[in-house]
């Protein structure tokens, strides 16, 4: 039976530094490896669509005659397994979150129409 | 003379964050029936099993619950991988082991953070959960995601772990240990604790067979149950794994076995990387499933059973999840008769409830 | 890991359960798959670590016997066959009646067909 047990951890917080992150002003940096958003790279794709098929949560649209490729960035579940499924490996992950969003839109990467030939 | 009344309890409660509703039936400030509805976040994942194909599938068995998380998607794998006769790298099974283990020890720091908080303790509560984040550090470090890691796949793993990483690791784990070990007294000693804990809930040896409750439910009875003793993943080349047990069978016992289980925990993952091989960590699958397989592994909560049934095509035809928490349910329930109002919160919520899981 | 497999007809069900019940097992799960226009039934038990499956198929309109007197938390995985395949099963220990899982179609795993 006893009583006080928490009584060093108690003190030993009060003289540390917090655990915590003073947020607004310091961000917590990303893990490199870290899943966070998928980055689409338009030059290379083919407009499969193999990552939409691939996508369990059907996120990813992708329209192969008017060569969009969109992404419903609050469905995503980061489990990059696009980002396996692409043969031209032109969608990669980066570590960032998606950030906060106000409504739960699509976004659509068109293909900019540039002097090089269509394939 | 006691007068008789139904108190609702949930589906919003503080001690849960998750929907469950009981009815408690009261005699004064004694519940004497217990019965419970639930059922309210539902999302028919099972089904879902037939518009995913196998190999996407996993990542949706592995959203059934955000805490258990690795366990359903290796579970799933398992019983895929037995159905079409894959044998995974052992690398791999190494790998998954240790993600088992560390899903574990965060399983149980946060359940460790909620007896607090349930029973008042709320400095204690943040301190588990600090050490808990250290832990979700490491996931995100080695799979990418903090607590849905998307690392499992049909065939073995999608990532590895270097050996700097797994040294930076062992380097983390060491100082949860240590951490924990000041407060952890508080546990096991602690006058307030001890009489909000010991003898509540009591539940026999012979009352857990017959109700089938598994995991730290069981093991706080005294009964020598593990999954983790089957052998799945790299389990057979571990000599850590042998179940705890508290024979009390009370709300204490339970809570002992959950801190013990920390320790172990970390016994199993410095054994794992020690003795991890080099190698391969995936093998390329190919064809699809055709058969049937149960699988059984060990969550933070106990004995989780898959049940995969394909019929040749890349669509499964059934995939069910039995998850700790079902069986759970029936412990739960005999416990509550005869218990006093003020404990429910704490009975519940030693049975380690995971609504998601159960109702999938 | 190896499942023992054991087919039963329907009507077995019970004597197969007592005996179990009788050997000590525990009841693992109870579930129900949908195999063409019949329904397949897996009632799986353990003992330490050994794993028996009874298998029993049975038509979507037949009824089954309830083993909840046999292993009392049964009347939940019953009352979710219930629920989510429309099997109908008799004597169970507490029958939600269908309300156990809030659905928002009936059978939503086995749906009936019209008329």
């Amino acid at each position: 039976m006893g009583f006080a047990e928490f009584t060093k951890t108690a003190v030993r917080n009060l003289f540390s530094k917090p655990a915590t992150k003073n947020y607004p002003k310091v961000k917590k940096e990303f893990f490199e490896n870290a899943r966070g958003h998928v980055i689409f790279d338009e030059t290379d794709c083919i407009y499969c669509s193999l990552c939409a098929r691939k996508c369990p949560a059907d996120a990813i649209k992708v329209d192969r005659n008017a060569k969009t490729w969109s992404i419903v960035r609050a469905g995503c579940v980061q489990c990059s397994n696009c980002v396996d499924a692409c043969p031209k490996k032109c969608l990669s992950m980066g570590p960032e979150y998606t950030p906060v969003m106000t409504e739960k839109g699509c976004e659509t990467y068109a293909r900019v129409p540039d002097n090089t030939e269509d394939n | 003379m006691s007068r008789r009344s139904i108190v609702p309890f949930g589906p919003q409660h503080p001690v849960l964050p998750e929907p469950i509703h009981l009815d408690l039936v009261l005699e004064d400030e004694r519940v004497v029936e217990a019965i419970p509805s639930i059922g309210f976040v539902h999302r028919g994942l099972e089904k879902l099993v037939e518009k995913r194909e196998y190999t996407e599938y996993v990542y949706v068995a592995e959203r059934i619950c955000g805490i258990c998380s690795f366990q359903h998607g290796s579970g799933y794998c398992q019983a895929v991988e037995a159905i079409m006769n894959v044998e995974i790298p052992p690398r791999a099974e190494f790998l998954r082991t240790i993600w088992a283990e560390l899903s574990r020890m965060h399983s149980h720091l946060l359940w460790l953070g909620l007896l607090a908080d349930a029973f008042g303790f709320e400095s204690l509560f943040m301190q588990c959960w600090r050490l808990r984040e250290r832990v979700l550090d490491i996931f995100e470090m080695t799979t990418g995601g903090r607590v849905i890691f998307s690392v499992c796949k049909v065939g073995g793993v999608r990532r590895d772990i270097s050996s700097d990483d797994m040294k930076r690791i062992i380097t983390v784990l060491d100082t949860i240990v240590a951490d924990l070990k000041d407060f952890e007294r508080v546990f096991f000693d602690n006058n307030t604790v001890k009489s909000r804990l010991c003898g509540v809930g009591v539940l026999s040896k012979e009352k857990i067979l017959e109700l089938g409750a598994v995991g730290p439910v069981a093991r706080g009875s005294g009964i020598k149950l593990d999954m983790r003793k089957l052998g799945y993943a790299a389990y057979d080349k571990i000599p850590q794994v042998e179940p705890i047990i508290e024979t009390a069978g009370d709300c204490y016992a339970r809570c002992l076995v959950r801190l013990r289980e920390l320790y172990q925990s970390v016994e199993i993952i410095k054994a794992a990387a020690s003795t991890m091989p080099e190698g391969e960590i995936s093998v390329k699958v190919t064809g699809n499933p055709n058969g049937e397989f149960f699988s059984r592994v060990e969550q933070p909560r106990g004995e989780a059973s898959y049940y995969v049934r394909g019929n040749g095509t890349k669509f499964l035809e059934r995939f069910r999840v039995r998850t700790p928490t079902f069986a759970n349910l029936g412990a739960l329930l005999a416990t509550l008769p005869g218990c006093d109002l003020a404990d429910v919160p704490m009975l519940v919520l030693t049975i380690d409830p995971c609504i998601s899981c159960t109702e999938r | 890991m190896d499942n023992n497999n054991i087919v039963i007809s329907k009507n077995d069900l019970l004597e197969n359960a007592n005996r179990l019940h009788d050997e000590k097992y525990r009841l693992v799960q109870i579930c129900a798959t949908r195999v063409g226009e019949n329904v397949l039934l897996d009632y799986s038990f353990g003992r330490d670590y050994e794993f028996v499956n009874l298998k029993c198929e049975i038509g979507q309109n037949d009824e089954i016997m309830s083993i909840s007197r046999v292993f009392p938390p049964a009347f939940l995985y019953e009352n979710e066959m219930h629920d989510l395949y429309g099997i109908k099963i008799l004597h169970m220990t507490t029958d939600y009646e269908g309300s156990f899982y809030r659905t928002a179609v009936k059978n939503p795993f086995f749906p009936l067909k019209e008329g």
